[in-house]
């Protein structure tokens, strides 16, 4: 195992991150904040509690959640693409180092990032609301498959792109619509019996549903379900990336 | 020992574009051997096989004996690629860049080392300097330093000298010479024919995706350079027109050329001279002309 190439990945990544703090944390933490003061304290005030929780709690896990998956995607797909577009990936491709090594280099470093912003959202939504979490374990537990999972999609995403545009067109078309009707912001309990069932098809249904549940203990679905939903996206990632390394596929020509 | 061996290599695209065409090649351990040839002959396709970066379509790479595909983690481990465009990451300290290089190849970090490298590329001084800070030359610099970071037994050049200055030109051929001397096998490909006759042990050529010829530098300059023998006399033509047309010398004004090729005939320049004396014709001069591997070069490509 070439775990050294591993953390030469690794800490490339991290240290490109902290290269460019204001993109990579402070950007993420004001928007949320924003979010914070326009949802939460001047509309949440008008609608009251949602299933038992006051609507700016409430809103707490469907943001970190919202953050978590766009900070992943972006960070891996950029991560891998750039080289890419660069050049330097002749690096990574002459090294001795297996498709599972870079995967693993490229994924954590993507996953380590949406987690410490994950971590700051949540510290710094406590400036502004108390906090309750009911289940500190599986709230991290779930922060880091998320974020791990997310990462390999953007990893995907990275590989396949072949222009900047391409790199944007699934987080800005598919992932930002599917997290806001995905329950940010509003349980799905809240909607119309047809919109609800509409919702359950949704895959982040389940991620913001579970995810809720280690804070407040309510869940619209079944955390089981949940778990299960993230862990067949994830082992289809992987299947996925194996595939792409195994082929080359977009990689090498 | 081979380092390199290539057998029956082919490289097609789905285009139709047949990039390599049955490549057969070996290359000794500590050997410079360069490799001719003009754009699009398939130079760098070939470097990018043999470094895992382009995949073959059939034959066979081995590095030191073993599979390049099966065993690609030991073979990986032995080569070091300057691959022929500058890419590197702008905004990464020079130094940064060669540690990442060598944890990438798995290697113990070793400051000493690379102190060595950053020393013997004159970049030392500009260690913490960000990359995109650099000059061009520079930048190819740091670019064969991140090569020899992981300590390669084989380091591969794709046109390392394109648009550097002739100063530094030289100091590379030094410092490849140096490495040779250290066992470093170099394979490098160039357009600089002067490039390939001041450092390399042997000299491949290819042409369409084929090798032309593969041959050691001295030989392969004897086995098809024309030897040209200019004879500077002090008499008329005329005393000596069955001699020029004998031997087909080509006449200006009091210049007799005599050109020979091995491959085409045998020397007779002996026997030109035995007669021109038998004839009383007084030499004023002899000057011998080999013919330099550009010549050969574009012989070869030009059939």
């Amino acid at each position: 195992m070439n775990l050294r190439g591993i953390f030469a990945i690794y800490h490339f990544e991290m240290s490109r991150m902290f290269r460019t703090v204001s993109q990579s944390i402070a950007s993420p933490v004001l928007s949320t904040a924003l979010y914070f003061i326009v949802f939460g304290s001047a509309i949440g005030s008008k609608i009251g509690n949602i299933d038992g929780v006051n609507y700016t709690s409430f809103l707490v896990p469907g943001l970190i959640m919202l953050t978590i998956l766009n900070q992943s995607v972006s960070n891996a797909s950029f991560g891998i693409y750039f080289p890419k577009f660069s050049g330097t990936i002749y690096e990574i491709l002459s090294a001795p180092i297996s498709p599972i090594e870079i995967t693993c280099g490229y994924v954590l470093a993507a996953a380590s990032k949406s987690v410490l912003v994950g971590l700051i959202i949540l510290i710094t939504s406590a400036f502004f609301i108390e906090i309750t979490i009911l289940h500190p374990f599986w709230m991290l537990l779930f922060l880091i498959l998320m974020s791990i999972t997310f990462s390999l999609f953007g990893f995907i995403i990275g590989i396949w792109a072949n222009d900047f545009q391409k790199i944007q067109l699934i987080p800005s078309f598919i992932l930002t619509p599917l997290t806001f009707l995905g329950g940010s912001f509003y349980s799905i309990g809240m909607l119309p019996d047809f919109w609800q069932k509409l919702s359950y098809v949704n895959p982040i249904v389940y991620l913001i549903s579970s995810f809720r549940w280690s804070f407040y203990g309510k869940s619209d679905v079944n955390v089981v379900v949940s778990i299960s939903a993230t862990l067949f996206f994830l082992v289809l990632c992987m299947v996925f990336v194996s595939w792409i390394f195994k082929t080359g596929y977009k990689i090498k020509t | 020992m081979i380092a390199i061996g290539i057998k029956n290599l082919n490289k097609s695209y789905e285009n139709g574009l047949k990039a390599l065409k049955n490549i057969n090649l070996s290359v000794r351990s500590g050997e410079i051997f360069a490799l001719l040839g003009p754009n699009g002959a398939g130079k760098s396709t070939l470097i990018n096989i043999i470094c895992g970066i382009s995949k073959k379509t059939s034959g066979k790479v081995t590095i030191f004996g073993k599979d390049n595909i099966l065993d690609y983690k030991f073979t990986r481990s032995k080569i070091g690629l300057v691959p022929q465009e500058i890419a590197t990451d702008s905004f990464e300290k020079v130094i940064n860049t060669l540690k990442f290089s060598r944890g990438l190849f798995n290697k113990v970090p070793s400051d000493e080392y690379l102190s060595f490298i950053l020393k013997s590329l004159n970049l030392v001084t500009k260690k913490n300097n960000q990359i995109r800070t650099l000059s061009g030359g520079m930048k190819r610099r740091v670019m064969i330093a991140k090569a020899l970071s992981h300590e390669p037994k084989i380091l591969f050049l794709d046109e390392p000298t394109a648009g550097v200055d002739v100063n530094l030109r030289k100091t590379l051929w030094n410092f490849l010479n140096k490495l040779k001397k250290n066992g470093v096998t170099i394979f490098l490909t160039t357009h600089y024919i002067e490039e390939a006759e001041n450092i390399a042990d042997r000299i491949g050529i290819i042409n369409n995706g084929e090798i032309v010829i593969t041959e050691n530098k001295k030989k392969l300059i004897d086995k098809l350079g024309e030897k040209k023998i200019i004879i500077t006399i002090n008499s008329s033509h005329n005393k000596i027109s069955y001699i020029t047309k004998k031997y087909q010398l080509k006449k200006n004004k009091n210049k007799l050329s005599y050109i020979y090729n091995s491959k085409k005939n045998v020397d007779l320049s002996a026997s030109l001279l035995s007669d021109l004396v038998k004839s009383s014709v007084k030499i004023d001069d002899i000057e011998i002309e080999k013919s330099n591997l550009e010549e050969i070069f574009l012989n070869m490509v030009e059939k």
